[in-house]
């Protein structure tokens, strides 16, 4: 992807976009199964397995890795860290990408997608922590797509609309931080419900603090992640200000999610002391948990601070992806391996290949279209006619 | 789950209940939902059932369900641990027992007094009747399936292969027919009265005597009636009811009382984070303010210091000047003065060698050198 198709006006056939294209076709024929054979044709969901991967990973990964737009612009605009002003439309470019994809891969799990604004004008179920989930992302997309409005007006030259917009940055990102607490803490008490399905070590009156905290780790985590992917392969379309940040960012996120980590690896600890479950950590589960704790909390926690001391930029953003990958494996332990694991191996759900052929297809959707934009828009650099808000 | 933890994530939901969820602010009261009075039950005494499929077969017909691969006759499948699924609300499991036979269990919707597919479908899809049943509209069902991940007896199942109308499929209870003052279908095919219906309140009077009267055929526990809250299917057994297939560790919390703590949380949330963050923006802003006066002020004083330099500078430059200036002049004055002196001195001088002879004017040379 050296070359940038998009502005060239005619595509080209480089390895990106061949890989792409054929993910995207096979992703539209998935697709089409989906919506004309039901879940049966696609998935391996099940009556004691009724959520899979498109919950596991798409809607509570999803949720938490975009959660990059509400932690930076909190950080920039309240917490009055204005050095990292350049990292803001960036990530809440990608949180607004990921939260509309988020509402895009629900559309697939769901049995009648066409219904999912039911909720809101048909009947509130008020005592679902899903109806607070639902609430809080659809407002929450709409608060993204006005903070991310901006540099789309600066695109189209519409000054008037922009300059209204920017008056609302304070009370959007207040706003914006209240939902994200709400809906990722809510993804995590979804599943205080089922005491009986969940392992006990996983299951906690804690999760919806875990939910959280472990979100704002995602969100510094994925700002590194981001911009590195963005330093290699647009650093072409940054400004000054942008390049500038390739170590600072790293640099300050890095040594919040040292902070963060080690916070969130306490409240573990008091999790499991509270519990009383310290036995089960000598049975298989609880091997695997500690992979989880020790693995992906406190290594990161201690690679983070490493780095940040020595600043060594490789190491933080080694630690960055492994923090992600860390990520993924909670959410994946809380939604699929430590559910029902009272259930027989042969009632167990493993992902059926199609699943995951429409969650990398939702992936690949978002790739393509964070190109197409920060290739047209003032993302990564300031627009000439603006000055910095 | 300790209980004193429970208590407070019940306090900090006590506020904000009444605001999230009206009614239900259960979690952070004394009040103890006991079913509504009247309501009606099933009681299933499984030392009285014998696997005969009966009640799959009239549950089937009732609910006008697709017919079953295998005929309801063949008891063969009972020995095949089975669960509900979409085309069957209710099925008949075969357990090892003991020495004198094996035992079976029905298995369907226990419909709970408090059930945990109302308290997580955000849609509200599922009602509790006063009648007892637990009923679930499809007409609002987005299908979302989280009832499926609440229910702790793995009751409702899912349409999966319908591309374009799927429903959740559980279980009623019949409660059309319950209306029309008939009784559910398995009740009423039961040839054993290993299924009674009637009043949840005379059931656990029943099952108790059954248990006082013979304590020897049963264990001493009335399934269903405190489990996640109590339900309004009762059960009774004669072996432990773990070997029955039946959990014995779901606790008696009702599933909405689970949850009650974080959804109480919510209001809180919304009501004192502006408030919060507001604050922080304001001291940040503040910090920006006054820094910036700092700035101001110190670029001031830096400005004023250069000033008062530069003005003692001048000054004494100018001082200086002056200085040059008169010695200048004094020194212009003097050179004048001794030039005057001198002109005068050679004008006398040459007045006096008029008057006098030449040798004396090597002595006035040497004079004026000095």
């Amino acid at each position: 992807m050296s070359e940038d198709t998009a502005t060239m006006g005619k595509p080209t056939l480089s390895p990106f976009n061949i890989v792409a294209g054929v993910i995207l076709l096979v992703g539209g024929i998935l697709t089409i199964l989906r919506f004309t054979q039901g879940l049966d044709a696609v998935t391996n969901l099940s009556d004691y397995n009724p959520w899979g991967i498109w919950i596991g990973f798409d809607l509570l990964v999803g949720v938490a890795l975009a959660a990059g737009g509400f932690v930076t612009s909190a950080a920039v605009y309240l917490f009055g860290m204005k050095h990292y002003h350049a990292a803001v439309r960036p990530a809440i470019l990608t949180g607004f990408l990921g939260y509309a994809l988020v509402v895009l891969a629900l559309h697939y799990d769901v049995g009648r997608p066409w219904r999912l604004p039911y909720p809101f004008i048909m009947q509130r179920g008020t005592t679902s922590l899903l109806f607070e989930v639902a609430a809080c992302v659809a407002l929450y997309l709409t608060v993204l797509f006005i903070e991310f409005s901006p540099a789309a007006l600066e695109w189209l030259g519409l000054k008037r609309a922009r300059s209204i917009v920017l008056k609302l940055t304070i009370l959007l990102t207040i706003f914006g931080v209240v939902l994200s607490t709400l809906h990722q803490s809510s993804l995590g008490a979804l599943f205080l419900i089922a005491p009986s399905k969940l392992h006990p070590l996983w299951y906690t009156p804690y999760l919806p603090v875990y939910f959280f905290v472990t979100a704002v780790i995602a969100g510094l985590s994925m700002v590194i992640f981001e911009s590195t992917l963005s330093h290699r392969f647009f650093s072409h379309k940054m400004d000054a200000a942008h390049l500038a940040e390739k170590d600072t960012v790293p640099l300050g996120f890095g040594k919040a999610a040292a902070f963060v980590l080690a916070g969130y690896f306490i409240i573990k600890v008091i999790g499991i002391s509270a519990g009383n479950t310290w036995h089960y950590l000598a049975t298989g589960y609880g091997a695997w948990y500690l992979v989880e704790v020790l693995g992906f909390v406190a290594l990161p926690a201690f690679l983070y601070a490493v780095g940040v001391r020595d600043k060594n930029i490789t190491l933080i953003r080694w630690t960055a992806a492994w923090t992600v990958l860390g990520i993924v494996v909670n959410r994946f332990n809380i939604c699929l391996v430590a559910f029902n694991w009272h259930l027989p191996a042969s009632e167990r759900y493993f992902p059926h290949w199609m699943e995951i052929g429409i969650s990398v297809f939702i992936v690949t959707l978002g790739i393509v279209i964070y190109r197409f934009i920060v290739t047209r828009m003032p993302v990564l650099y300031e627009h000439p006619d603006y000055d910095a808000h | 789950m300790s209980l004193s933890r429970r208590k407070f994530l019940g306090w900090i939901g006590a506020a904000g209940m009444t605001a999230a969820a009206g009614r239900k602010a259960s979690a952070a009261t004394t009040h103890h939902f006991e079913g509504y009075p009247e309501s009606m039950a099933v009681l299933h005494d499984t030392t009285f059932c014998i696997g005969c499929r009966r009640c799959e077969g009239a549950c089937n017909t009732v609910n006008e369900l697709p017919a079953p691969e295998v005929p309801f006759t063949d008891l063969n499948v009972l020995e095949k641990q089975r669960r509900t699924t979409s085309k069957a609300y209710t099925v008949v499991n075969q357990k090892p027992g003991n020495a004198s036979g094996p035992l079976f269990v029905k298995n369907q919707c226990n419909h709970c007094l408090e059930p945990a597919c109302a308290s997580a479908c955000f849609v509200n899809a599922f009602t509790k009747t006063k009648e007892g049943a637990v009923v679930y509209d499809a007409s609002v069902c987005v299908g979302c399936r989280y009832c499926m991940i609440a229910c702790p007896f793995e009751i409702p199942t899912y349409e999966y292969d319908s591309a374009f109308s799927p429903r959740i499929m559980k279980c009623t209870m019949c409660h059309p027919r319950v209306l029309e003052g008939k009784l559910p279908g398995c009740v009423e095919s039961c040839p054993t009265e290993a299924l009674i219906f009637g009043k949840r309140d005379d059931l656990l009077n029943i099952a108790r005597q059954r248990i006082t009267r013979r304590p020897n055929n049963y264990v001493d526990h009335i399934y269903g009636e405190r489990e996640m809250g109590g339900t309004s299917w009762l059960y009774l057994s004669g072996m432990p009811f773990e070997t029955i297939g039946m959990r014995m560790d779901l606790g008696v919390t009702p599933a909405p009382e689970l949850t009650a703590g974080a959804l109480g949380a919510v209001p809180m949330v919304v009501g004192i984070w502006p408030v919060l963050l507001t604050g922080i923006y304001a001291m940040s802003k503040r910090k920006e303010k006054i820094a910036a006066e700092e700035k101001a002020q110190a670029l001031a004083t830096a400005l004023a210091d250069a000033d008062a330099q530069a003005t003692a500078k001048m000054d004494a430059a100018m001082e200086k000047a002056k200085q040059e200036k008169a010695t200048a002049i004094e020194k212009a004055v003097k050179e004048a003065l001794e030039a005057e002196a001198k002109a005068r001195a050679e004008i006398e001088a040459e007045a006096e060698a008029a008057a006098a002879a030449p040798p004396q004017e090597a002595p006035d040379e040497d004079d004026k050198d000095d």
